[in-house]
Protein backbone atom coordinates (compact mmCIF):
# COMPACT_ATOMS: atom_id res chain seq x y z
CA UNK A 1 0.00 0.00 0.00
CA UNK A 2 1.37 3.37 -0.96
CA UNK A 3 1.61 6.01 1.73
CA UNK A 4 -0.69 9.01 1.45
CA UNK A 5 0.78 11.66 -0.74
CA UNK A 6 0.80 15.20 0.37
CA UNK A 7 -1.93 17.21 -1.27
CA UNK A 8 -3.74 14.22 -2.60
CA UNK A 9 -6.60 14.51 -0.16
CA UNK A 10 -9.43 16.25 -1.88
CA UNK A 11 -12.21 18.38 -0.75
CA UNK A 12 -15.72 17.80 -1.74
CA UNK A 13 -18.54 20.11 -2.04
CA UNK A 14 -20.92 22.68 -1.03
CA UNK A 15 -19.93 26.24 -1.07
CA UNK A 16 -16.42 25.55 -0.10
CA UNK A 17 -17.29 23.52 2.98
CA UNK A 18 -15.27 20.32 3.19
CA UNK A 19 -17.54 17.30 3.32
CA UNK A 20 -14.96 14.62 3.64
CA UNK A 21 -11.28 14.38 3.49
CA UNK A 22 -10.23 11.12 2.03
CA UNK A 23 -6.65 10.03 2.12
CA UNK A 24 -5.77 8.83 -1.30
CA UNK A 25 -3.20 6.24 -0.68
CA UNK A 26 -4.31 3.89 -3.34
CA UNK A 27 -6.38 4.50 -6.41
CA UNK A 28 -7.07 0.87 -7.07
CA UNK A 29 -10.67 -0.12 -6.59
CA UNK A 30 -9.62 -3.40 -5.02
CA UNK A 31 -7.42 -1.64 -2.52
CA UNK A 32 -10.21 0.72 -1.50
CA UNK A 33 -12.72 -2.10 -1.23
CA UNK A 34 -10.30 -4.09 0.92
CA UNK A 35 -10.18 -1.31 3.44
CA UNK A 36 -13.99 -1.00 3.36
CA UNK A 37 -15.09 -4.57 3.85
CA UNK A 38 -18.58 -3.60 5.00
CA UNK A 39 -19.17 -1.42 1.95
CA UNK A 40 -17.68 -4.05 -0.31
CA UNK A 41 -20.01 -6.69 1.10
CA UNK A 42 -23.01 -4.41 0.69
CA UNK A 43 -22.14 -3.62 -2.94
CA UNK A 44 -21.57 -7.29 -3.71
CA UNK A 45 -24.88 -8.21 -2.07
CA UNK A 46 -26.84 -5.58 -4.04
CA UNK A 47 -25.27 -6.49 -7.39
CA UNK A 48 -25.59 -10.22 -6.68
CA UNK A 49 -29.27 -9.85 -5.82
CA UNK A 50 -30.04 -7.89 -8.99
CA UNK A 51 -28.14 -10.42 -11.10
CA UNK A 52 -29.95 -13.31 -9.42
CA UNK A 53 -33.35 -11.68 -9.95
CA UNK A 54 -32.54 -11.07 -13.60
CA UNK A 55 -31.40 -14.65 -14.06
CA UNK A 56 -34.64 -15.83 -12.47
CA UNK A 57 -36.71 -13.52 -14.70
CA UNK A 58 -34.87 -14.87 -17.73
CA UNK A 59 -35.61 -18.44 -16.68
CA UNK A 60 -31.91 -19.37 -16.32
CA UNK A 61 -32.95 -21.51 -13.35
CA UNK A 62 -36.17 -22.73 -11.84
CA UNK A 63 -37.14 -25.20 -14.57
CA UNK A 64 -39.72 -22.88 -16.17
CA UNK A 65 -41.38 -24.20 -19.32
CA UNK A 66 -40.10 -21.88 -22.04
CA UNK A 67 -40.91 -21.73 -25.75
CA UNK A 68 -37.49 -23.14 -26.66
CA UNK A 69 -38.18 -26.36 -24.78
CA UNK A 70 -41.42 -26.94 -26.68
CA UNK A 71 -39.76 -26.05 -29.99
CA UNK A 72 -37.02 -28.56 -29.11
CA UNK A 73 -39.65 -31.20 -28.31
CA UNK A 74 -41.35 -30.55 -31.67
CA UNK A 75 -38.00 -31.05 -33.40
CA UNK A 76 -37.50 -34.34 -31.57
CA UNK A 77 -41.06 -35.43 -32.33
CA UNK A 78 -40.90 -34.90 -36.09
CA UNK A 79 -37.23 -34.36 -36.77
CA UNK A 80 -35.39 -31.11 -37.46
CA UNK A 81 -36.10 -29.69 -40.91
CA UNK A 82 -34.03 -26.55 -41.42
CA UNK A 83 -35.89 -23.49 -42.59
CA UNK A 84 -39.35 -24.92 -42.02
CA UNK A 85 -42.05 -24.28 -39.46
CA UNK A 86 -41.75 -26.60 -36.46
CA UNK A 87 -45.41 -27.54 -36.83
CA UNK A 88 -47.83 -27.49 -39.76
CA UNK A 89 -44.71 -27.73 -41.86
CA UNK A 90 -46.19 -28.77 -45.18
CA UNK A 91 -48.16 -25.91 -46.64
CA UNK A 92 -49.27 -23.75 -49.55
CA UNK A 93 -49.86 -20.00 -49.82
CA UNK A 94 -52.92 -18.15 -51.06
CA UNK A 95 -54.21 -14.62 -51.41
CA UNK A 96 -57.75 -13.36 -51.35
CA UNK A 97 -60.11 -11.16 -49.42
CA UNK A 98 -62.50 -11.15 -46.50
CA UNK A 99 -65.75 -9.27 -46.85
CA UNK A 100 -67.41 -8.25 -43.62
CA UNK A 101 -71.20 -8.14 -43.80
CA UNK A 102 -71.62 -5.70 -40.90
CA UNK A 103 -73.22 -8.25 -38.57
CA UNK A 104 -70.07 -8.59 -36.48
CA UNK A 105 -69.99 -4.90 -35.58
CA UNK A 106 -72.52 -5.37 -32.79
CA UNK A 107 -70.08 -7.81 -31.13
CA UNK A 108 -66.72 -6.18 -31.87
CA UNK A 109 -65.42 -2.80 -32.97
CA UNK A 110 -62.85 -4.55 -35.17
CA UNK A 111 -62.81 -2.76 -38.51
CA UNK A 112 -62.72 -6.09 -40.35
CA UNK A 113 -66.37 -6.73 -39.44
CA UNK A 114 -67.72 -3.54 -40.97
CA UNK A 115 -69.11 -3.89 -44.47
CA UNK A 116 -66.14 -3.82 -46.77
CA UNK A 117 -63.21 -5.72 -48.15
CA UNK A 118 -60.08 -6.71 -46.23
CA UNK A 119 -57.00 -8.14 -47.91
CA UNK A 120 -55.98 -11.68 -46.98
CA UNK A 121 -52.71 -13.58 -47.15
CA UNK A 122 -53.08 -17.16 -45.99
CA UNK A 123 -51.75 -20.64 -45.87
CA UNK A 124 -53.17 -24.15 -46.03
CA UNK A 125 -51.28 -26.83 -44.16
CA UNK A 126 -51.42 -30.31 -42.77
CA UNK A 127 -50.51 -31.18 -39.21
CA UNK A 128 -47.11 -32.44 -38.15
CA UNK A 129 -43.56 -31.24 -38.53
CA UNK A 130 -42.44 -32.92 -41.75
CA UNK A 131 -42.18 -30.92 -44.98
CA UNK A 132 -42.94 -33.89 -47.26
CA UNK A 133 -45.39 -35.86 -45.16
CA UNK A 134 -48.14 -37.81 -46.94
CA UNK A 135 -51.57 -36.15 -46.96
CA UNK A 136 -53.32 -39.47 -46.31
CA UNK A 137 -53.10 -39.29 -42.54
CA UNK A 138 -55.70 -38.72 -39.88
CA UNK A 139 -54.29 -35.39 -38.69
CA UNK A 140 -55.19 -31.74 -38.50
CA UNK A 141 -55.71 -29.75 -41.61
CA UNK A 142 -55.33 -26.09 -41.12
CA UNK A 143 -55.91 -22.69 -42.63
CA UNK A 144 -54.02 -19.64 -41.43
CA UNK A 145 -55.07 -16.10 -42.27
CA UNK A 146 -53.47 -12.69 -42.03
CA UNK A 147 -56.30 -10.25 -42.64
CA UNK A 148 -55.54 -6.57 -43.18
CA UNK A 149 -58.66 -4.49 -42.71
CA UNK A 150 -59.27 -1.19 -44.54
CA UNK A 151 -57.96 0.80 -41.54
CA UNK A 152 -54.66 -1.09 -41.75
CA UNK A 153 -55.11 -3.28 -38.67
CA UNK A 154 -54.01 -6.89 -38.92
CA UNK A 155 -55.81 -9.98 -37.63
CA UNK A 156 -53.96 -13.28 -37.71
CA UNK A 157 -55.63 -16.56 -36.99
CA UNK A 158 -54.38 -20.12 -37.37
CA UNK A 159 -57.36 -22.47 -37.49
CA UNK A 160 -57.63 -26.26 -37.44
CA UNK A 161 -60.07 -28.72 -38.95
CA UNK A 162 -60.99 -29.98 -35.49
CA UNK A 163 -63.26 -28.09 -33.14
CA UNK A 164 -61.13 -29.17 -30.19
CA UNK A 165 -57.47 -29.63 -29.34
CA UNK A 166 -55.87 -32.74 -27.76
CA UNK A 167 -54.55 -30.83 -24.73
CA UNK A 168 -55.66 -27.84 -22.68
CA UNK A 169 -52.41 -26.52 -21.18
CA UNK A 170 -48.77 -25.95 -22.19
CA UNK A 171 -47.64 -28.50 -19.61
CA UNK A 172 -49.95 -31.15 -21.09
CA UNK A 173 -48.75 -30.27 -24.59
CA UNK A 174 -45.13 -30.76 -23.51
CA UNK A 175 -46.03 -34.07 -21.83
CA UNK A 176 -47.90 -35.13 -24.98
CA UNK A 177 -44.92 -34.38 -27.23
CA UNK A 178 -42.51 -36.14 -24.90
CA UNK A 179 -44.68 -39.23 -24.53
CA UNK A 180 -45.48 -39.62 -28.22
CA UNK A 181 -42.02 -38.89 -29.67
CA UNK A 182 -40.65 -41.83 -31.64
CA UNK A 183 -38.05 -44.00 -29.96
CA UNK A 184 -35.09 -45.69 -31.61
CA UNK A 185 -37.38 -47.95 -33.64
CA UNK A 186 -39.15 -44.91 -35.10
CA UNK A 187 -42.32 -45.57 -33.14
CA UNK A 188 -43.67 -44.05 -29.93
CA UNK A 189 -42.87 -46.10 -26.86
CA UNK A 190 -46.06 -47.72 -25.47
CA UNK A 191 -44.51 -47.58 -22.01
CA UNK A 192 -44.61 -43.79 -22.28
CA UNK A 193 -47.81 -43.36 -24.27
CA UNK A 194 -49.84 -45.55 -21.90
CA UNK A 195 -49.25 -43.58 -18.70
CA UNK A 196 -49.68 -40.29 -20.61
CA UNK A 197 -53.08 -41.32 -21.98
CA UNK A 198 -54.13 -42.61 -18.56
CA UNK A 199 -53.38 -39.22 -17.10
CA UNK A 200 -54.95 -37.26 -19.97
CA UNK A 201 -58.49 -38.40 -20.77
CA UNK A 202 -58.92 -35.25 -22.87
CA UNK A 203 -56.31 -36.56 -25.33
CA UNK A 204 -58.09 -39.92 -25.47
CA UNK A 205 -61.36 -38.08 -26.12
CA UNK A 206 -59.68 -36.10 -28.90
CA UNK A 207 -58.47 -39.32 -30.51
CA UNK A 208 -62.02 -40.68 -30.44
CA UNK A 209 -63.32 -37.38 -31.90
CA UNK A 210 -60.82 -37.56 -34.75
CA UNK A 211 -61.82 -41.16 -35.45
CA UNK A 212 -65.58 -40.54 -35.28
CA UNK A 213 -65.78 -37.29 -37.25
CA UNK A 214 -66.22 -37.70 -40.98
CA UNK A 215 -63.12 -36.63 -42.90
CA UNK A 216 -63.73 -34.08 -45.66
CA UNK A 217 -62.34 -34.94 -49.07
CA UNK A 218 -60.60 -31.62 -49.66
CA UNK A 219 -59.12 -28.54 -48.02
CA UNK A 220 -61.92 -26.73 -49.81
CA UNK A 221 -64.90 -28.46 -48.19
CA UNK A 222 -63.34 -28.60 -44.73
CA UNK A 223 -64.63 -26.53 -41.85
CA UNK A 224 -61.96 -24.77 -39.80
CA UNK A 225 -62.18 -23.73 -36.16
CA UNK A 226 -60.42 -21.10 -34.06
CA UNK A 227 -59.84 -23.85 -31.43
CA UNK A 228 -59.27 -21.29 -28.68
CA UNK A 229 -61.70 -18.83 -27.20
CA UNK A 230 -61.21 -15.11 -27.78
CA UNK A 231 -62.92 -11.97 -26.55
CA UNK A 232 -64.76 -9.55 -28.79
CA UNK A 233 -65.03 -6.03 -27.45
CA UNK A 234 -68.03 -4.10 -28.70
CA UNK A 235 -68.55 -0.37 -29.12
CA UNK A 236 -70.69 -0.41 -25.99
CA UNK A 237 -67.67 -1.73 -24.07
CA UNK A 238 -69.32 -5.13 -23.61
CA UNK A 239 -67.14 -8.17 -23.98
CA UNK A 240 -68.26 -11.43 -25.59
CA UNK A 241 -66.29 -14.63 -25.30
CA UNK A 242 -66.34 -16.25 -28.72
CA UNK A 243 -64.94 -18.92 -30.97
CA UNK A 244 -65.10 -18.60 -34.73
CA UNK A 245 -65.20 -20.99 -37.63
CA UNK A 246 -64.93 -20.97 -41.41
CA UNK A 247 -67.83 -22.89 -42.90
CA UNK A 248 -67.18 -24.16 -46.43
CA UNK A 249 -69.56 -23.25 -49.23
CA UNK A 250 -68.25 -26.18 -51.28
CA UNK A 251 -70.39 -29.33 -51.33
CA UNK A 252 -69.56 -31.83 -48.58
CA UNK A 253 -67.85 -35.01 -49.64
CA UNK A 254 -66.10 -37.50 -47.38
CA UNK A 255 -63.07 -39.72 -47.53
CA UNK A 256 -62.93 -43.39 -46.64
CA UNK A 257 -60.54 -43.35 -43.70
CA UNK A 258 -59.56 -46.98 -44.33
CA UNK A 259 -58.11 -46.03 -47.71
CA UNK A 260 -56.16 -42.99 -46.55
CA UNK A 261 -52.82 -44.77 -46.70
CA UNK A 262 -53.33 -45.57 -50.39
CA UNK A 263 -53.90 -41.95 -51.39
CA UNK A 264 -51.14 -40.20 -53.38
CA UNK A 265 -48.70 -38.34 -51.16
CA UNK A 266 -49.83 -34.82 -52.10
CA UNK A 267 -53.45 -35.52 -53.03
CA UNK A 268 -54.91 -32.80 -50.79
CA UNK A 269 -52.72 -30.09 -52.28
CA UNK A 270 -53.18 -31.31 -55.85
CA UNK A 271 -56.94 -31.28 -55.30
CA UNK A 272 -56.67 -27.76 -53.92
CA UNK A 273 -54.74 -26.56 -56.97
CA UNK A 274 -57.31 -28.14 -59.31
CA UNK A 275 -60.29 -26.63 -57.51
CA UNK A 276 -58.72 -23.17 -57.27
CA UNK A 277 -58.08 -23.20 -61.01
CA UNK A 278 -61.84 -23.55 -61.54
CA UNK A 279 -62.67 -20.35 -59.67
CA UNK A 280 -62.61 -18.57 -56.30
CA UNK A 281 -62.98 -20.69 -53.15
CA UNK A 282 -65.23 -19.39 -50.39
CA UNK A 283 -66.04 -19.91 -46.72
CA UNK A 284 -68.46 -18.11 -44.43
CA UNK A 285 -67.14 -17.02 -41.08
CA UNK A 286 -69.37 -17.71 -38.09
CA UNK A 287 -68.82 -16.44 -34.59
CA UNK A 288 -70.14 -18.60 -31.77
CA UNK A 289 -70.94 -16.85 -28.49
CA UNK A 290 -70.25 -18.55 -25.18
CA UNK A 291 -73.10 -18.71 -22.70
CA UNK A 292 -72.52 -18.12 -19.00
CA UNK A 293 -70.91 -21.24 -17.55
CA UNK A 294 -69.25 -22.36 -20.79
CA UNK A 295 -65.59 -23.20 -20.32
CA UNK A 296 -63.49 -20.52 -21.97
CA UNK A 297 -60.07 -21.72 -20.80
CA UNK A 298 -60.21 -25.27 -22.12
CA UNK A 299 -59.79 -25.95 -25.83
CA UNK A 300 -60.48 -29.66 -25.34
CA UNK A 301 -64.15 -28.94 -24.68
CA UNK A 302 -66.67 -27.91 -27.34
CA UNK A 303 -69.46 -25.52 -26.48
CA UNK A 304 -72.98 -26.85 -27.05
CA UNK A 305 -74.14 -26.55 -30.66
CA UNK A 306 -77.20 -24.44 -29.79
CA UNK A 307 -75.12 -21.43 -28.74
CA UNK A 308 -75.91 -18.22 -30.59
CA UNK A 309 -73.91 -17.97 -33.79
CA UNK A 310 -73.48 -14.92 -35.99
CA UNK A 311 -72.35 -14.99 -39.60
CA UNK A 312 -69.92 -12.08 -39.91
CA UNK A 313 -68.48 -12.29 -43.41
CA UNK A 314 -67.09 -14.35 -46.23
CA UNK A 315 -63.55 -15.44 -47.06
CA UNK A 316 -62.70 -15.67 -50.75
CA UNK A 317 -59.49 -17.23 -52.02
CA UNK A 318 -58.53 -15.94 -55.47
CA UNK A 319 -54.99 -17.16 -56.01
CA UNK A 320 -52.86 -20.05 -54.89
CA UNK A 321 -49.10 -19.70 -54.90
CA UNK A 322 -46.30 -21.97 -53.72
CA UNK A 323 -44.57 -21.26 -50.42
CA UNK A 324 -41.34 -20.58 -52.29
CA UNK A 325 -42.90 -17.86 -54.42
CA UNK A 326 -45.78 -16.78 -52.22
CA UNK A 327 -46.21 -14.23 -49.45
CA UNK A 328 -47.16 -16.60 -46.60
CA UNK A 329 -43.89 -18.37 -45.88
CA UNK A 330 -42.38 -15.40 -44.06
CA UNK A 331 -45.44 -14.74 -41.94
CA UNK A 332 -45.78 -15.93 -38.36
CA UNK A 333 -49.49 -16.62 -37.92
CA UNK A 334 -49.39 -15.64 -34.26
CA UNK A 335 -52.88 -16.17 -32.83
CA UNK A 336 -52.35 -13.18 -30.54
CA UNK A 337 -51.72 -10.76 -33.43
CA UNK A 338 -55.15 -9.23 -33.04
CA UNK A 339 -56.78 -5.98 -34.12
CA UNK A 340 -58.52 -3.50 -31.85
CA UNK A 341 -61.81 -5.14 -30.85
CA UNK A 342 -60.47 -8.68 -30.53
CA UNK A 343 -58.50 -9.88 -27.50
CA UNK A 344 -57.15 -13.15 -26.18
CA UNK A 345 -59.17 -15.06 -23.60
CA UNK A 346 -58.14 -16.91 -20.46
CA UNK A 347 -57.34 -19.96 -22.60
CA UNK A 348 -53.71 -20.80 -21.68
CA UNK A 349 -53.04 -22.28 -25.12
CA UNK A 350 -53.04 -18.83 -26.74
CA UNK A 351 -49.90 -17.68 -24.95
CA UNK A 352 -48.06 -20.94 -25.58
CA UNK A 353 -48.99 -20.89 -29.26
CA UNK A 354 -47.81 -17.31 -29.56
CA UNK A 355 -44.53 -17.95 -27.72
CA UNK A 356 -43.67 -21.20 -29.52
CA UNK A 357 -44.62 -19.84 -32.96
CA UNK A 358 -42.18 -16.99 -32.25
CA UNK A 359 -39.48 -19.43 -31.27
CA UNK A 360 -40.08 -21.52 -34.39
CA UNK A 361 -40.16 -18.36 -36.52
CA UNK A 362 -36.85 -17.15 -35.14
CA UNK A 363 -35.19 -20.52 -35.70
CA UNK A 364 -36.34 -20.97 -39.26
CA UNK A 365 -35.49 -17.37 -40.10
CA UNK A 366 -31.93 -17.96 -38.90
CA UNK A 367 -31.70 -21.20 -40.88
CA UNK A 368 -32.91 -19.52 -44.05
CA UNK A 369 -35.67 -20.73 -46.37
CA UNK A 370 -35.48 -24.18 -47.94
CA UNK A 371 -37.34 -25.31 -51.05
CA UNK A 372 -40.76 -26.69 -50.25
CA UNK A 373 -42.58 -29.68 -51.76
CA UNK A 374 -44.87 -27.23 -53.51
CA UNK A 375 -42.24 -26.19 -56.08
CA UNK A 376 -43.27 -29.31 -58.00
CA UNK A 377 -46.97 -28.59 -57.55
CA UNK A 378 -47.58 -25.23 -59.16
CA UNK A 379 -51.03 -23.85 -59.87
CA UNK B 1 -18.84 23.53 -4.56
CA UNK B 2 -21.67 21.07 -4.63
CA UNK B 3 -23.30 20.74 -7.89
CA UNK B 4 -26.24 18.56 -8.60
CA UNK B 5 -27.54 17.48 -11.97
CA UNK B 6 -30.11 19.85 -13.41
CA UNK B 7 -33.55 18.98 -11.97
CA UNK B 8 -35.03 17.83 -15.32
CA UNK B 9 -31.99 15.57 -15.78
CA UNK B 10 -32.47 14.07 -12.32
CA UNK B 11 -36.20 13.50 -12.88
CA UNK B 12 -35.50 11.87 -16.26
CA UNK B 13 -32.72 9.76 -14.76
CA UNK B 14 -34.85 8.19 -12.04
CA UNK B 15 -37.99 7.88 -14.14
CA UNK B 16 -36.03 6.14 -16.86
CA UNK B 17 -34.14 4.05 -14.33
CA UNK B 18 -37.44 2.54 -13.21
CA UNK B 19 -38.74 2.09 -16.76
CA UNK B 20 -35.52 0.67 -18.22
CA UNK B 21 -34.94 -1.80 -15.37
CA UNK B 22 -38.58 -2.88 -15.59
CA UNK B 23 -38.13 -3.23 -19.35
CA UNK B 24 -35.04 -5.42 -18.97
CA UNK B 25 -36.88 -7.76 -16.62
CA UNK B 26 -40.00 -7.76 -18.79
CA UNK B 27 -37.92 -8.57 -21.87
CA UNK B 28 -36.03 -11.38 -20.18
CA UNK B 29 -39.23 -12.74 -18.65
CA UNK B 30 -41.43 -12.64 -21.71
CA UNK B 31 -39.12 -14.81 -23.82
CA UNK B 32 -38.63 -17.30 -20.99
CA UNK B 33 -42.17 -18.50 -20.52
CA UNK B 34 -45.11 -19.96 -22.39
CA UNK B 35 -47.55 -19.06 -19.62
CA UNK B 36 -50.06 -16.24 -19.94
CA UNK B 37 -47.39 -14.00 -18.42
CA UNK B 38 -45.79 -14.04 -21.90
CA UNK B 39 -48.90 -12.45 -23.33
CA UNK B 40 -49.23 -9.51 -20.97
CA UNK B 41 -45.48 -8.90 -20.67
CA UNK B 42 -45.21 -8.60 -24.46
CA UNK B 43 -48.24 -6.30 -24.45
CA UNK B 44 -46.37 -4.00 -22.01
CA UNK B 45 -42.99 -4.38 -23.73
CA UNK B 46 -43.98 -2.62 -26.94
CA UNK B 47 -45.61 0.59 -25.62
CA UNK B 48 -43.05 0.82 -22.80
CA UNK B 49 -40.25 0.61 -25.35
CA UNK B 50 -41.82 3.45 -27.27
CA UNK B 51 -42.16 5.58 -24.12
CA UNK B 52 -38.48 4.97 -23.29
CA UNK B 53 -37.53 5.94 -26.84
CA UNK B 54 -39.38 9.27 -26.53
CA UNK B 55 -37.92 9.91 -23.09
CA UNK B 56 -34.34 9.18 -24.16
CA UNK B 57 -34.62 11.71 -26.98
CA UNK B 58 -35.76 14.35 -24.49
CA UNK B 59 -32.98 13.25 -22.17
CA UNK B 60 -30.31 13.53 -24.83
CA UNK B 61 -31.47 17.08 -25.56
CA UNK B 62 -31.38 17.88 -21.83
CA UNK B 63 -27.90 16.37 -21.62
CA UNK B 64 -26.65 18.42 -24.57
CA UNK B 65 -28.12 21.77 -23.49
CA UNK B 66 -27.17 21.43 -19.83
CA UNK B 67 -23.71 20.27 -18.90
CA UNK B 68 -23.66 17.76 -16.04
CA UNK B 69 -21.62 18.58 -12.94
CA UNK B 70 -17.96 17.58 -13.23
CA UNK B 71 -16.74 14.37 -11.67
CA UNK B 72 -14.56 14.74 -8.57
CA UNK B 73 -11.21 16.13 -9.61
CA UNK B 74 -9.27 13.43 -7.83
CA UNK B 75 -10.83 10.56 -9.75
CA UNK B 76 -8.15 8.67 -11.64
CA UNK B 77 -8.19 9.35 -15.34
CA UNK B 78 -9.14 5.80 -16.29
CA UNK B 79 -12.12 5.91 -13.95
CA UNK B 80 -13.27 9.19 -15.44
CA UNK B 81 -12.94 7.75 -18.92
CA UNK B 82 -14.82 4.63 -17.87
CA UNK B 83 -17.58 6.78 -16.40
CA UNK B 84 -17.91 8.91 -19.54
CA UNK B 85 -17.79 5.91 -21.81
CA UNK B 86 -20.36 3.94 -19.82
CA UNK B 87 -22.71 6.92 -19.67
CA UNK B 88 -22.64 7.34 -23.45
CA UNK B 89 -23.00 3.57 -23.84
CA UNK B 90 -26.14 3.73 -21.69
CA UNK B 91 -27.53 6.62 -23.76
CA UNK B 92 -26.73 4.77 -26.98
CA UNK B 93 -28.34 1.54 -25.82
CA UNK B 94 -31.44 3.31 -24.51
CA UNK B 95 -31.75 5.03 -27.88
CA UNK B 96 -31.00 2.09 -30.17
CA UNK B 97 -32.71 -0.78 -28.33
CA UNK B 98 -36.25 0.55 -28.90
CA UNK B 99 -35.33 1.27 -32.53
CA UNK B 100 -33.96 -2.25 -32.88
CA UNK B 101 -37.10 -3.69 -31.31
CA UNK B 102 -39.29 -1.67 -33.64
CA UNK B 103 -37.28 -2.69 -36.70
CA UNK B 104 -37.20 -6.33 -35.52
CA UNK B 105 -40.99 -6.39 -35.51
CA UNK B 106 -41.00 -4.63 -38.88
CA UNK B 107 -38.59 -7.09 -40.50
CA UNK B 108 -40.61 -10.00 -39.06
CA UNK B 109 -43.73 -8.62 -40.72
CA UNK B 110 -45.61 -8.31 -37.44
CA UNK B 111 -48.29 -5.71 -36.95
CA UNK B 112 -46.96 -3.23 -34.38
CA UNK B 113 -49.82 -2.33 -32.08
CA UNK B 114 -49.00 -0.31 -28.97
CA UNK B 115 -52.52 0.12 -27.66
CA UNK B 116 -56.04 -0.10 -29.07
CA UNK B 117 -56.11 1.94 -32.29
CA UNK B 118 -52.44 2.91 -31.85
CA UNK B 119 -50.07 1.45 -34.44
CA UNK B 120 -46.56 2.11 -35.56
CA UNK B 121 -45.61 1.84 -39.22
CA UNK B 122 -42.85 -0.60 -40.18
CA UNK B 123 -39.39 0.98 -40.30
CA UNK B 124 -37.65 -1.95 -42.01
CA UNK B 125 -38.59 -4.19 -44.94
CA UNK B 126 -40.29 -7.53 -44.22
CA UNK B 127 -37.21 -9.72 -44.64
CA UNK B 128 -36.34 -12.75 -42.52
CA UNK B 129 -32.56 -12.54 -43.00
CA UNK B 130 -32.69 -8.95 -41.79
CA UNK B 131 -35.04 -9.98 -38.97
CA UNK B 132 -32.48 -12.54 -37.76
CA UNK B 133 -29.73 -9.91 -37.54
CA UNK B 134 -31.99 -7.34 -35.88
CA UNK B 135 -33.48 -9.81 -33.40
CA UNK B 136 -30.02 -11.02 -32.38
CA UNK B 137 -28.82 -7.44 -32.04
CA UNK B 138 -31.86 -6.55 -29.92
CA UNK B 139 -31.19 -9.45 -27.56
CA UNK B 140 -27.43 -8.86 -27.42
CA UNK B 141 -27.94 -5.13 -26.85
CA UNK B 142 -30.38 -5.84 -24.03
CA UNK B 143 -27.86 -8.04 -22.23
CA UNK B 144 -25.17 -5.41 -22.80
CA UNK B 145 -27.53 -2.80 -21.32
CA UNK B 146 -28.22 -5.00 -18.31
CA UNK B 147 -24.54 -5.51 -17.54
CA UNK B 148 -23.74 -1.84 -18.17
CA UNK B 149 -26.56 -0.95 -15.79
CA UNK B 150 -25.10 -3.38 -13.23
CA UNK B 151 -21.70 -1.69 -13.55
CA UNK B 152 -23.40 1.71 -13.28
CA UNK B 153 -25.18 0.63 -10.08
CA UNK B 154 -21.94 -0.78 -8.67
CA UNK B 155 -20.09 2.43 -9.50
CA UNK B 156 -22.79 4.58 -7.89
CA UNK B 157 -22.59 2.53 -4.70
CA UNK B 158 -18.78 2.64 -4.81
CA UNK B 159 -18.87 6.43 -5.06
CA UNK B 160 -21.33 6.65 -2.21
CA UNK B 161 -20.07 4.00 0.20
CA UNK B 162 -16.35 3.84 -0.48
CA UNK B 163 -15.23 7.12 -1.98
CA UNK B 164 -17.97 9.10 -0.22
CA UNK B 165 -17.46 11.76 -2.87
CA UNK B 166 -21.02 12.96 -3.37
CA UNK B 167 -21.36 11.67 -6.90
CA UNK B 168 -24.51 9.70 -6.02
CA UNK B 169 -25.85 12.68 -4.07
CA UNK B 170 -25.53 14.82 -7.18
CA UNK B 171 -28.30 12.72 -8.74
CA UNK B 172 -30.57 12.74 -5.67
CA UNK B 173 -33.35 15.02 -4.50
CA UNK B 174 -34.23 16.66 -1.23
CA UNK B 175 -31.87 18.22 1.24
CA UNK B 176 -28.30 18.02 0.09
CA UNK B 177 -26.62 15.71 2.59
CA UNK B 178 -23.36 17.52 2.02
CA UNK B 179 -24.89 20.75 3.29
Amino acid sequence: MKPAQAGSAYTVYRKGTPMAQIPQDNHSIIGQLRRNKGAAALIAAVLGTVLLLFAWAGGWFGGRLGPGKIADALQVHDGLHDGFRRAHTKGYCFTGHFDGNGQGTRLSVANVFAQGESRVIGRFSTGGGMPDSPDGRLVFRAIALSITSPNGEVWRTAMDSTAIFPVATPQAFMAFLTATSPGSDGKPDPAKVGPYMAAHPETVAFGKYLKDQPLASSFVNTRYYSINAFRFVGGDGNTHVVRWSLDPTAAPEWLDKDKLAQMPRDFLFDDLIKRAAAGPLTWDMSVQLAAPGDKTDDATVQWPGDRESVKVGRLTIDHLVTEDEGPCRDINFDPLALPTGIKGSDDPLLAVRSAVYSSSFRRRAAEGPHPSFSREHKP
Amino acid sequence: MTERFWLPARILHWLMAILVIAMLFIGAGMVSTVSRTHEWLFAIHKPLGFIIFVLVIIRLIVRLVHKPPPLPADMPAWMRHAATLSHWLLYALMFFLPLLGWSTLSAAGYPIQLAPHVHLPPIAPHNLALYTVLRDAHGFGAYLLFFTYLAHLGAALFHHLVRKDGVLASMLFGKNPAG
